[in-house]
């Protein structure tokens, strides 16, 4: 994940609530087992609408209430990002769909329903990260919109760092939590020790038959 | 200080600061591939094969087809034959085609006792929230993050807030766990949990048998809401006793006893609480293309101008139009062309079972196309053995096999442009059934009752016409 400090260009707009993840891309355009190349796929069916009217190829992106929501499919901000969405700046974002962006290298960012207007009506915007500002109009008339972000995930984005990475940095405080769990009365369920045998006698394949 | 069932859990859990452990990962062929991937090139193994578990149902057909080399579109039998790859590499437990345990990974988890109470469960789907029926903490994430599981049996997250949503009265007749969860949306908006782990409580939930919890919390991800729960009871301990990962003898006296402390104390306090008064409930059919445009079966449609709010006017005349709803028309009087049986939502015994007393001595409706799709291989051999099949096929319905189906549209179960479908399945965003299908969330009674009389109809009035199909 490359680093994320000035996002700055043009903005797209999107003024409608609850765009959902199968909007963003359709289920059927899932099934690559690849992360690239969901961006041809980005809003595939929605754009067909005659009142369609959002530019691909900028950088921001402004929309409304409950943008993203629906699956887990991390295809959605991956069909974003592909398409070159850099941030998406929403009155409220979808939970999972906020948090999968800040694993691909997408700004989510929230703000109220009159500022993503006003962001939306410039057409233009500079975001900086680290300043956590957004940033629009001319020099002698210039606005500026300030933004939450959780500080580790800010931190991530930044420095583009790997979370996998970060977390097995914590190697010794899970192998000592798993030690305690696997001590206890209830380790809880393993799926390997699921019987090879169903009550009817059929063979049950915990790996597929060839 | 009185803790909530979720901080209970959560507490339980902490490896660190904004680290918590993951007891279960339920893994898939569709959220899966690319974080295998990212193991490979890291050169990182899977920490804990024996807390994960993979099965394949977003992609497979319904039609029989034996094993991932016989799916006939490509694109689908790379991907089901890339989980298989992948799981024998990693070693994870694998449930694909030809297996007898293969089905929607929410319907297989609980099925196979390995989802229980108190533990914390993802998987690499919104519908994860499913297994909070357990008394557990289940919710869905991305591939980035099924990656990171796979690699440290971890998540960084940070501590959602909390909701408690309490359904008050008792559950009137006809009245089901999908319409107490289309009601409580319809209430609190498609927005109205976000940000939040929801638990649901009250009698009706307490009466409701643990298929009814799974529909329920199944669909919190529709309010918006992390993750759904319930606190877990006799009723949950009966379904986990006896499943193939349960456990026995000491340890299953030992867990009860662990479990029966996963309760909300008295006094604990929620960020949010609201009360949904069942006893107004009728059955549900929504009407738009979120699930909180919905409304009772003997309501009628709104039209645009009902609506006070511009952007909200919007929206429904957007919804309508894609409807192909003017606004106005009785609920009652709205004709369908198809009805799907299934999903992680109500495709469980309980519910096929619940659709054939319906339809037991009926006949589908002409022009009207019905399926039903068990949400596993074990549900169907279930319902075989019920004589459920003979039901549905002596009806006119068409006796699938086990998967996701045409819950979301990327396999060959789909809906065509402008096919108006009463689905039991969970969302009725625009094309997620096919493009350009019109999708009414409905319960399994209700889906049953509309494929007999070719549009909706209350399902409290509409008679028996032949004997009880199971107890």
């Amino acid at each position: 994940m490359d680093p994320i400090s000035i996002i700055e260009g043009k903005v797209s707009d999107l003024p409608r609530d609850d765009v959902d993840t199968d909007q963003i891309i359709p289920a059927r355009f899932m099934k690559r087992v690849e992360r690239t190349g969901f961006g041809e796929f980005l809003f595939n069916d929605a754009k067909e609408a005659p009142d369609w009217n959002v530019e691909i190829g900028n950088p921001i992106l402004c929309s409304g209430a409950n943008f993203g929501s629906g699956s887990s499919r991390e295809h959605a901000p991956w069909a974003l990002e592909d398409a070159g969405f850099r941030a998406i700046i929403a009155t409220s974002l979808a939970d999972i769909f906020a948090s999968n962006c800040t694993k691909v290298g997408l700004l989510p960012i929230e703000l109220p329903e009159d500022q993503v207007r006003k962001i939306a009506a410039a057409g233009e915007a500079r975001i900086e990260l680290d300043a956590q500002t957004v940033e629009i109009g001319p020099t002698h008339a210039r606005e500026t919109f300030s933004f939450d972000i959780a500080p580790g995930t800010k931190h991530r984005l930044l420095n583009g760092l790997d979370d996998i990475g970060l977390t097995l940095g914590d190697e010794g405080a899970i192998t000592t939590y798993e030690e305690q769990r696997a001590a206890s009365a209830f380790p809880g369920p393993s799926s390997l020790s699921l019987p090879p045998q169903g009550p009817d006698g059929k063979t049950i394949q915990s790996t597929p038959v060839a | 200080m009185p803790k909530t069932l979720f901080d209970k859990i959560w507490e339980t859990h902490e490896v660190g600061d904004g680290l918590i452990y993951i007891d279960l990962h339920m893994v898939h062929e569709v959220t899966s591939p690319q974080a295998f991937e990212g193991l490979r090139l890291a050169g990182r193994p899977v920490r804990r094969p024996d807390k994960t578990l993979a099965t394949a149902d977003h992609n497979v057909p319904t039609d029989g087809t034996p094993v991932a080399a016989r799916i006939k579109d490509a694109l689908s039998r790379k991907q089901v034959e890339t989980l298989e790859e992948n799981c024998a590499e990693f070693g994870v437990p694998v449930f694909s085609l030809g297996s007898d345990r293969q089905g929607i990974v929410h319907v297989v988890g609980p099925e196979q006792g390995m989802t229980q109470p108190g533990m914390t469960m993802v998987c690499g789907d919104s519908h994860t929230a499913t297994h909070g029926a357990f008394g557990s903490l289940a919710f869905g994430i991305g591939t980035s993050e099924v990656e990171h599981v796979l690699a440290t049996q971890c998540l960084v997250q940070k501590k959602p807030k909390s909701m408690r949503i309490n359904f008050v009265g008792d559950l009137p007749f006809g009245v089901t766990a999908k319409d107490m969860i289309l009601g409580a949306i319809g209430q609190m908006g498609v927005d109205g949990a976000v940000g939040h782990v929801v638990e649901f409580a009250g009698p009706a939930v307490e009466q409701l048998s643990m298929e009814g919890r799974m529909t329920i919390c199944n669909m919190t991800i529709e309010g918006g809401g992390r993750a759904g729960m319930i606190a877990p009871d006799q009723t949950t301990f009966d379904y986990v006793q006896g499943k193939p990962a349960a456990p026995t003898g000491a340890a299953w006296d030992a867990a009860v006893a662990t479990w029966k402390e996963l309760y909300t104390d008295e006094g604990a306090t929620f960020d949010r609480e609201i009360d949904v008064d069942v006893t107004a409930l009728s059955p549900r059919v929504t009407w738009g293309t979120t699930p909180d445009m919905v409304v009772g079966v003997d309501g009628t449609v709104p039209t645009p101008e009902s609506f006070d709010d511009p952007a909200e006017r919007g929206q429904a005349e957007r919804a309508l139009e894609y409807m192909g709803l003017k606004g106005g028309e009785r609920i009652e009087d709205i004709s369908i062309e198809r009805v799907f049986l299934g999903s992680c939502t109500n495709g469980r015994l309980a519910d096929l079972q619940a659709a054939a007393d319906v339809i037991q001595g009926r006949k589908v409706a002409d022009g009207v196309y019905a399926m039903v799709v068990p949400g596993s291989v074990q549900v169907k051999i279930a319902a075989e053995e019920l004589g459920l099949d003979k039901v549905f096929t002596a009806a006119g319905f068409d006796w699938r096999g086990a998967g996701c189906s045409m819950c979301l549209g990327m396999n060959p179960d789909v809906l065509s442009p402008g096919e108006r479908c009463a689905s039991t399945s969970n969302r009725n965003f625009q094309g997620r059934q096919g493009k350009g299908g019109r999708t009414h969330l409905v319960s399994p009674q209700m889906a049953a009752a509309a494929a007999i009389a070719g549009h909706f109809v209350d399902v409290r009035t509409f008679e028996p016409a032949g004997e009880p199909v199971a107890a």
